[in-house]
């Protein structure tokens, strides 16, 4: 059901992370912002790959480790972006650090956005907040093989006009073919857009060719259910959706058991998923 | 590791008197391995390092209901007179606290690399067939999936078992419904069945033929192989617990709303027992761990449970954050999503749960009444 990665090469121990330097940092929003990681041993750099939608773990000696999507281009070859908002201890602690800092980074771990599968087809990306971060990516997959889709469409909503990410990329994104519209939940006194939240975009959108459509959502758990129910209306089936889901994940190898849902480990069966293949899990609450 | 499935009908089997016992464990030392068995610590049979058989718990059983444990004096001297208690080897594949990365800072940075440690070579001594059973479990979680634990497998490829039949059972023992016992068919180097003259010993693997090589042990005789028989067959009779596991796949994962997780969270205490005790539970955390001047820092990985409220916490909230989810998360993921993800259900029906239970609770009768109510 999901494509075939690239997965971490055989590890004796794969609790060991490789040293990454922090070599740029870029302010994306307030308490957002997107760390350029470069592996310190060259021949490491050289073999890693990976597929839009997989994760990284990033490991701060001291203070933690926690699972970033990762949010560069896939065609990366000298260092990787991860967006990350500054929200625990580990998330501030790289905060803090800032460029030229060593930390670990082990990976890439989970599956992936459907591409191979969707190519001949239209792409619906609908991203909430940061959840635009892991779609970031797969927008970089279709500028770089633009004529492998028909429409691509992105619907992003966030809290406010100062939290969008990625704004002055968007220019650049239409530019290369992908339709872009965007909402907020709150205007700011310069904000002309859409106000509202996203199901409403997904709701008024036109030309939507329901057969070929792929649609790939990253968000708050309670914004994906809200839009599949928004895409079903339009008459999306459920095999037509990707999601990407969170949890607590220590190992990102399916052996610590905190990231379970039902039968899944989200950090190895997931975090993208087929929605069919979660729906019924994601209906219970506390599971 | 120990494979093959022997027969009653065409076994093998020598004789060890019971004073060779310890010139068998004699042999594994000098082989190399620390031996570790059954022994009484704080009125409970627990599993440690053992000098010699005088440290088993020679004349003692084991008397259980849910909530309940005793020990209690026998009216005769057995050494394995007594089922399976609060610890299980679990604890010496998967150690309930580890260290994973040890990272030290130097003048280029973070060095970060597996610990330095030479993974102990383990022979068991008592491990009953449940506990086989849960062995390979565990062996399907931790080292036959697309990653291998290397702590576990190190220690894993190392362990020599000698396995004991049951010649009794618990009143928390239902390993007949789960299919694991309590005759021990395969996954050891030795199995022993105890007379009250020695041991009937069968053997499971080859290097449990070279040692037993050793000793020059006659064949058991027919009679001594039929008194076997009846010993582990009283075991058979005495296990009274059932769980019906038809369906119970289904039974449960269609069944997440029922209101009998309710009616059980008026009862769990949360208190994580039933996963401590549990032999296949393998849920873990890891902390760090950094000396006084940061310098140094190992991240330790320590036995977790999903009774604990922070087990699913995530930014922006805890996933379970009542009894009834985490009771529901702990009971459908050992009878249900297990058998999703490995293949082989989570329950080898040791008991070990019912009996540690500071209330008593008992999963086979919940999965009763789930069936009920439905």
């Amino acid at each position: 059901m999901t494509e075939q990665l690239t997965t971490q090469s055989e590890h004796p121990n794969y609790w060991v992370p490789h040293p990454v330097v922090i070599e740029k940092v870029r302010q994306e929003v307030p308490r957002v912002a997107t760390y350029e990681l470069a592996f310190v041993d060259s021949a490491t750099a050289g073999d890693y790959r990976f597929a839009p939608g997989q994760f990284n773990m990033i490991y701060v000696p001291g203070v933690g480790e926690v699972p970033i999507s990762l949010s560069t281009d896939p065609n990366s070859r000298r260092t990787w972006a991860h967006t990350i908002r500054t929200a625990g201890n580990t998330t501030h602690a790289i905060e803090q650090l800032g460029a030229g800092a060593m930390i670990g980074m082990r990976g890439p771990y989970g599956t992936a956005w459907p591409l191979e599968s969707s190519a001949g087809g239209d792409l619906l990306l609908i991203a909430g907040g940061i959840g635009l971060a892991p779609l970031r990516p797969v927008i970089y997959h279709v500028m770089a093989h633009r004529a492998n889709f028909g429409r691509v469409t992105l619907l992003y909503g966030a809290r406010s006009p100062d939290t969008m990410l990625y704004r002055d990329e968007s220019d650049l994104w239409s530019r290369c073919g992908v339709e872009i519209e965007t909402t907020v939940d709150r205007a700011s006194s310069d904000w002309q857009g859409n106000v509202g939240v996203v199901t409403l975009l997904l709701a008024r959108l036109r030309e939507l060719r329901i057969q070929r459509t792929v649609l790939m959502i990253c968000g708050p758990e309670v914004m994906m259910r809200h839009t599949v129910k928004a895409a079903c209306d339009r008459g999306i089936q459920h095999d037509q959706i990707w999601v990407s889901l969170e949890r607590n994940m220590q190992c990102a190898v399916g052996l610590c058991g905190h990231c379970q849902l039902g039968p899944s480990f989200l950090c190895h069966d997931g975090p993208v998923f087929r929605y069919d293949a979660v729906a019924p899990f994601m209906a219970i609450e506390g599971l | 590791m120990a494979s093959g499935d022997p027969q009653d009908q065409d076994m093998v089997a020598r004789l060890l008197p019971i004073a060779a016992l310890d010139e068998l464990l004699g042999l594994l030392r000098d082989q190399g391995y620390e031996v570790i068995g059954p022994t009484i610590d704080q009125d409970a049979i627990v599993y440690d390092t053992i000098a010699s058989t005088d440290d088993l718990p020679r004349g003692w059983t084991d008397e259980q209901q849910p909530g309940s444990y005793r020990l209690k004096r026998r009216d005769d001297d057995a050494l394995f007179g007594y089922v399976v208690g609060p610890h299980s080897w679990k604890r010496y594949l998967f150690p309930p606290l580890t260290t994973v990365l040890v990272s030290e800072r130097t003048e280029s940075g973070w060095r970060m690399r597996s610990p330095e440690e030479e993974s102990p070579r383990y022979a068991f001594l008592g491990v009953r067939a449940c506990e086989l059973a849960a062995i390979a479990v565990q062996d399907r979680v931790f080292a036959e999936g697309d990653y291998v634990d290397p702590i576990y497998q190190s220690r894993r490829n190392n362990a020599f078992i000698i396995a004991v039949n049951c010649t009794q059972a618990a009143a928390t023992c239902f390993c007949t419904s789960m299919d694991t016992g309590p005759r021990c068919r395969a996954g050891f180097d030795l199995a022993l069945t105890e007379l009250s003259t020695g041991f009937v010993v069968e053997v499971g693997s080859e290097r449990g033929a070279e040692l037993l090589d050793q000793l020059a042990l006659r064949d058991a005789t027919q009679d001594e192989l039929n008194r076997a028989n009846e010993a582990r067959h009283v075991a058979v009779t005495q296990i009274q617990r059932k769980l019906d596991t038809s369906d119970v796949h289904d039974l449960l994962l269609n069944n997440l709303e029922h209101p009998r997780w309710n009616a059980i969270a008026t009862r769990c205490l949360s208190c994580t027992n039933c996963t401590m005790v549990c032999p296949t539970c393998f849920c873990s955390s890891v902390e760090e761990l950094p000396n006084l001047s940061t310098e140094r820092v190992e991240r330790q990985r320590h036995w977790d449970s999903c009774f604990n409220v922070d087990f699913s916490y995530m930014n922006g909230g805890t996933v379970r954050n009542s009894i009834r989810t985490r009771y529901r998360q702990w009971l459908t993921h050992k009878l249900a999503t297990w058998t999703d993800q490995f293949g082989t259900s989570g329950c080898v029906g040791c008991g070990r749960c019912i009996t540690w239970c500071p209330v008593g609770i008992d999963l086979t009768e919940e999965v009763a009444a789930l069936r009920k109510l439905t």
